[in-house]
């Protein structure tokens, strides 16, 4: 892996937009921004109506995924560039399932839909026109996903990242604060998490800080690399951003993104909970 | 007019410029909602406003509309908005309470 495999700086993804065998994804929840103006010849994902099983609370499983990217015309053979807003948050996330489902070649546009628009490149409107395809998706990669007695049973024993807010983490909100607060979740985090949210892993310009700065960060934060690291943020997408970041960027063999995340713990019966700015002690 | 479910239960930006959902509870949440404008009081849409807490931590980001509205949900205290736009960057304090926080941001080369 390493940071020249897997991103690519937005004048890359410009010099490249009619490269045989590139496949340009925009992932966002709202698409209404890709309706407004999108890389030229990008595709669109929706991040839970093309990404969430409809009925059951999980992900689409393997034969959705191909039917997916059947349709809207990606190829096994193809490297998949992707993109989107809230800092990349949603376009990790999908990145993450590619890698769940055996795609080789994917990678993010470093700064995604903000570095684009801030740059001023263009954005079209029309619509992508691509053959469906025939796409096969691998058994899911449950070396890169952790359920929740996993979680539980790393408490003490494995590096927890709680990634979102500081004030998230402690409790003081429920919710990132462009959201409603009302939940049904306790507030907290998992007891011995350490806070680290995902935002210090990027610039405010929306692209990853460099190799040293993250390893700097995480060290400081008291990651111990000898053991294994599960992520989690709300539900799953901000850890999937500082997913990519330790196991992308810096190489990290052993992190699984936990995406059932607080929406999930936070309402189990029975299980710890540490309020406050500190981690807290294994029970 | 209300704003769709999945924007609710997801992390993304609700449309900034739909009026408060009705299911917003001003007596319990805390809301800082304003404007971006340019040098000439112009609004600003497709800036990006991100909310620092007390610390200048990052707390959330949305993008303007199209009348360069923005809105956050927070809590009673202290916070930065500050705002990225092709036609410059600017910040301002708050101070929050409970209730609607009106708040406009000046951007500028």
């Amino acid at each position: 892996m390493g940071r020249e495999s897997v991103l690519v700086s937005a004048d890359w993804a410009e010099k490249n937009l009619d490269t045989p065998g590139i496949v340009f994804v925009e992932v966002d929840e709202d698409t209404s921004a890709y309706d407004t103006g999108h890389i030229p010849g990008a595709i669109k994902l929706d991040w839970k109506l093309d990404l969430q099983d409809p009925v059951r609370r999980d992900f689409v499983n393997r034969e959705q995924f191909q039917a997916l990217l059947s349709a809207r015309g990606v190829r096994n053979e193809d490297t998949v560039v992707l993109y989107g807003g809230n800092n990349n948050w949603f376009a990790a996330y999908a990145y993450w399932y590619f890698k769940l489902y055996g795609h080789d070649d994917a990678k993010l546009i470093d700064g995604g839909r903000k570095r684009w628009e801030l740059d001023g490149r263009p954005l079209s409107t029309d619509l992508p026109d691509r053959a469906p395809t025939n796409y096969r998706a691998a058994a899911p990669d449950l070396a890169i996903r952790a359920f929740r007695d996993e979680v539980l049973g790393a408490i003490g024993t494995k590096n927890l990242i709680d990634v979102r807010s500081p004030d998230e983490y402690a409790g003081r909100l429920l919710a990132p604060a462009h959201l409603p607060q009302e939940q049904a979740q306790r507030p907290g985090h998992v007891p011995t998490a350490l806070s680290v949210p995902w935002s210090k892993a990027a610039n405010e310009d929306g692209t990853f800080k460099s190799d040293d700065e993250l390893r700097a960060l995480y060290a400081a934060a008291g990651l111990d690399n000898a053991k294994a690291t599960i992520a989690y943020c709300r539900i799953g997408e901000r850890s999937s951003h500082t997913w990519f970041v330790l196991r992308e960027l810096l190489g990290f063999g052993d992190v699984k993104n936990y995406d059932g995340s607080w929406t999930e713990y936070g309402s189990l019966v029975g299980v710890p909970v540490a309020v406050g700015d500190e981690p807290g002690s294994a029970a | 007019m209300t704003a769709p479910v999945s924007a609710i239960d997801g992390c993304g930006a609700p449309d900034q410029a739909a009026p408060l959902p009705a299911s917003v509870d001003l007596a319990k949440e805390t809301v800082l909602a304003g404007v971006v404008r340019g040098g000439a009081g112009e609004p600003v849409p497709g800036a990006y406003v991100r909310l620092l807490d007390a610390t200048g931590e990052f707390t959330a980001e949305v993008v303007t509309s199209a009348t360069g509205q923005f809105r956050f949900f927070a809590a009673p205290g202290s916070w930065t908005l500050r705002a990225l736009s092709r036609a410059g960057n600017g910040e301002v304090q708050v101070s929050a309470a409970r209730g609607l926080n009106e708040v406009g941001i000046a951007v500028a080369d």
